[in-house]
């Protein structure tokens, strides 16, 4: 790039070395981390390989790798049932979300209704309640409608959140306008407009919306935690809670086999998923 | 629907906070009493301090911790991507799961207290669960373990942003790597650790989970270690849950998430100007 000058390449040998040097500190540094990090998660899923007479803490390594414990967690718990409640939530809220924020979203991106004004700077208000601010009415509400210990009253309150609302408008924003009065000259009424020109145009917001309602369904524990009480009808995430609680169940192994298979699936995903995750984020760096 | 569970809840919880409502039957209007109650309740203080010494000190990890972290996976060297993805896992992994594993790190007879022992480097367990100081400090560790990869990202994407032409003009200027980072990186991102500071704090206020995993359905010995959410949910449900005293402490700590949401907004508006 620059034209380089005698006194550069003089101590380029130098700063050859010293990159050099900074590399392997920064891989040091990387493996330090990885351990921090990784470590816990690592040894959690050694542990679960561990046969029923090891030591759970003599040696890393499971000196009879077996996959009874997990073969004993499916037996003695039904966490396939409680993946099943979540996954039913999940696709609830995916569902919801992304029908009612898309319909929504284009609502409040279209002028010429009356109020719409308030209705935003209300939505946008409600967005400073914490959730644990107002669980207390929530759950008030749920229990009037008759909805406590069931399924559906763990979906409602997160059947459409203001956030992806937001999300959606934004992206109805950012479609042009010739778009829209092209397809209006080629006669399309509104409701062919929302679903051919705009829904396709905001694909990737959706997907934002379609990540995050599931992500938000899978790992939620407090709110359900408050509707549910029958065991039959838990999530995955209060089933693994009652697992570590179960006074019968006093066994690291079985714990950590159950951890794992609720955290392996969703490792997996993203793993598979990483690149187009970090693709944006990487992005950036690589224009300037 | 919006409006059902958005704004309805709210309006809702300020009309029980007024009354002494409790879970099977309505209440009556006893005007500011609740409130009263609440600055006269040491439970109602344990858990706001608890509440806002959590705060105090994951704020500022959380605020520097990834940045660094972020500093250090940003250049692309060979099994770059692996590193992220990582240090984001403990992201991925639920709230509960990473309890689970924590709760068998820093039980008395789990990981770090066995290894200690062999190591003779202490001469009983160290009551990392049970003790609801430590308590607090083992939840507090969790919630930073997992936040390092969520901000990170945040980070990756902020300093994308900061033209690499800077660096190469400080690095001829002769600017170490100390000094590029602090006068160039720092001043970049500060936006970002802003926005990171305050999303860090409304979470820390949140905070329910990690504590209810490792600490159990109490909240540590006596309670010591519950935070807002917890007493919330303790005082508000169950046969005996006086809704209407629950509903004034959640509007308690609803002003406390807004004041820290309008100093981060103030924070952000004088650095603009």
């Amino acid at each position: 790039m620059l034209p380089s000058s005698g006194v550069r390449r003089a101590s380029a040998a130098g700063r050859g070395r010293k990159a050099v040097l900074g590399l392997s500190g920064r891989y040091l540094t990387l493996c330090l981390m990885l351990v921090v990090m990784l470590g816990p998660i690592v040894w959690q899923f050694l542990t679960s390989l561990k046969g029923r007479g090891e030591d759970v803490y003599g040696g890393v390594l499971p000196s009879q790798p077996t996959l009874d414990n997990y073969v004993r967690v499916a037996e003695s718990f039904p966490l396939l049932h409680y993946v099943g409640n979540t996954l039913i939530v999940a696709a609830l809220a995916v569902t919801s979300n992304c029908v009612f924020a898309a319909m929504g979203g284009y609502a409040l991106s279209r002028a010429g209704w009356p109020g719409r004004r308030v209705v935003f700077t209300v939505l946008v208000a409600t967005l400073m309640f914490p959730f644990e601010s107002v669980m207390i009415s929530m759950f008030l509400t749920v229990r009037s409608m008759g909805l406590v210990d069931t399924l559906v009253g763990v979906w409602l309150p997160g059947a459409v959140s203001v956030l992806n609302l937001m999300i959606m408008r934004a992206a109805f924003l950012a479609v042009p306008k010739e778009v829209e009065e092209a397809a209006v000259l080629d006669g399309a009424n509104e409701w062919q407009r929302f679903t051919k020109v705009f829904v396709p145009a905001a694909k990737g917001a959706l997907a934002v919306v379609c990540l995050t309602s599931f992500m938000g369904a899978w790992d939620d524990f407090l709110w359900p935690l408050i509707v549910l009480t029958n065991s039959d009808h838990y999530t995955l995430q209060l089933g693994l809670k009652s697992l570590a609680g179960a006074t019968t169940v006093n066994d690291q192994r079985l714990i950590a086999a159950g951890a794992m298979a609720a955290l392996i699936p969703m490792m997996a995903l993203f793993f598979a998923l990483q690149r187009f995750f970090f693709k944006g984020v990487g992005e950036g760096a690589l224009k300037t | 629907m919006v409006v059902l569970f958005s704004l309805w809840p709210f309006v809702n919880t300020v009309i029980l906070s007024l009354t002494d409502a409790q879970i099977l039957r309505g209440g009556r209007f006893v005007g500011l009493e609740n409130y009263g109650r609440a600055l006269d309740d040491p439970d109602f203080w344990t858990a706001t301090v608890n509440s806002v010494v959590y705060l105090a000190v994951v704020v500022p990890c959380l605020v520097l911790l990834p940045l660094a972290l972020a500093v250090l996976v940003q250049r692309k060297v060979p099994g770059i991507g692996f590193f992220r993805s990582a240090f984001y896992t403990p992201v991925i992994a639920s709230a509960v799961v990473v309890g689970l594993i924590w709760q068998w790190v820093l039980r008395s007879d789990g990981l770090v207290n066995t290894v200690f022992e062999k190591l003779h480097l202490i001469s009983g367990p160290v009551p990392f669960l049970t003790d609801s100081s430590m308590l607090l400090v083992s939840a507090m560790i969790v919630t930073i373990w997992k936040g390092l990869g969520y901000y990170m990202v945040f980070y990756l994407a902020a300093l994308g942003n900061v033209p690499a032409s800077l660096y190469e003009a400080a690095a001829l200027d002769g600017a170490g790597a100390v000094r590029r980072f602090l006068s160039i990186t720092i001043p970049s991102v500060k936006p970002m650790m802003l926005l990171v500071g305050t999303l860090s704090a409304i979470s820390a206020l949140r905070v329910f989970t990690e504590i209810y995993i490792l600490g159990g359905e109490s909240g540590g010995p006596g309670g010591g270690a519950r935070t807002l959410p917890f007493l919330i949910r303790q005082v508000g449900l169950g046969f005996a849950g006086e809704t209407g005293y629950a509903a004034a402490v959640s509007i308690l700590l609803f002003l406390l998430t807004l004041a820290f949401s309008l100093l981060g907004h103030r924070l952000s508006k004088g650095d603009e100007q």
